[in-house]
């Protein structure tokens, strides 16, 4: 957090696109039984499939900001200028891969939430199978080890 | 013998990367930039100082320089800027400065009470530039050799150390290396 407060002034500008987003979450009117939808300052695609995408996608990026939060949560710039990227490339009938290839050839692989399953990051795909099998085979072994004492281990008649 | 050594390599593998990833001097939020080793992404915008002017990096072709990202909302830009004065001041290489997520008034006052150490000084009005260059924060430091490549990124502010320990080996060898 000190970085955040350090290198990216949440200030003045964050404050205003807070706002901004306040105003517009008062704005959205009272549509029955509608669900609640992501509210933005740039309001939503009129396309309910291209705004079903957007969402997913701010969903699997990082706002490398702040860094645990994505940029559909994050109130930052970067963030608020990631979705407008992300909304324009939408528009222009981009795919989700061509996107998240935009966003990975400038920010790198830590952009994305879940990196993509290939040669280098299966060990991060692979580490939990692995510990799991670890797990798995030293219990069997202390377990034997155990059934092979004998049962009945109190002293032998003492005095 | 196993009981002895097993645990005991796992210590050490524990330790050692205790010690490498609780390094305090380590900075967990500076990211590796994808853009090393690519060109560099081409931008061409209005200067800071004269909007009538346009700055774009496409005339820098064939030099080293260097692009500093700032903004007056940046305290470590402040801290950094009396170190960029007096890089300025070798004439190694050109510095621009990129402002981000910025006033043009402002950034125009900051320069007039603080100095300008750059040759040109380029306004990103919507934060599209940044984006190119997977800038995250401020300050940010590329370094370009004479291909038009990225060939280092420091995130963090400029000092006087990190000038000489991590710029000039590589201004000198990307000079060497593109002659």
């Amino acid at each position: 957090m000190r970085l955040c407060a350090r290198r990216v002034g949440f200030g003045a500008g964050g404050m205003a696109l807070l706002l901004l987003g306040m105003a517009a979450w008062a704005e959205v009117p009272a549509s029955g039984s509608e669900t609640p939808q992501a509210v933005d300052v740039n309001g939503q695609l009129e396309n309910r499939v291209l705004q079903g995408r957007f969402e997913h996608i701010a969903a699997q990026l990082r706002c490398l900001v702040c860094q645990n939060e994505s940029i559909a949560d994050s109130n930052v710039e970067l963030a608020s200028d990631l979705r407008r990227q992300v909304r324009e490339m939408l528009l222009a009938g981009k795919s989700d891969d061509a996107i998240f290839d935009f966003m990975t050839d400038r920010y790198g692989e830590f952009v994305r939430f879940s990196p993509p399953l290939e040669a280098k990051t299966l060990a991060i795909w692979g580490a939990p199978f692995v510990m799991l099998l670890a797990g798995a085979v030293i219990i069997y072994r202390v377990a034997r080890q155990r059934s092979r004492l004998p049962v009945d281990d109190e002293p032998a008649a003492g005095p | 013998m196993w009981k002895f050594l097993l645990p005991f390599t796992v210590f050490v593998a524990l330790a050692v990367l205790f010690a490498l990833g609780l390094n305090p001097s380590r900075d967990i939020h500076a990211l590796p930039s994808p853009l090393i080793g690519k060109s560099a992404p081409t931008f061409t915008l209005t200067d800071v100082l004269d909007p009538a002017r346009a700055v774009s990096n496409a005339t820098l072709q064939g030099q080293v320089y260097i692009l500093n990202v700032w903004g007056t909302w940046c305290q470590a830009c402040r801290e950094e800027h009396e170190a960029l004065l007096a890089i300025a001041q070798q004439q190694v290489v050109p510095i621009i400065g990129l402002v981000y997520m910025d006033d043009r008034s402002k950034a125009k006052q900051w320069l007039e009470q603080l100095g300008n150490p750059y040759q040109a000084v380029a306004f990103d009005t919507d934060g599209r530039t940044a984006i190119d260059w997977g800038v995250y924060g401020a300050p940010e430091t590329f370094l370009v050799d004479t291909h038009g490549r990225v060939i280092y990124k420091f995130i963090s502010p400029m000092t006087p150390q990190v000038w000489e320990r991590e710029f000039l080996p590589r201004i000198a060898a990307a000079r060497r290396g593109g002659a």
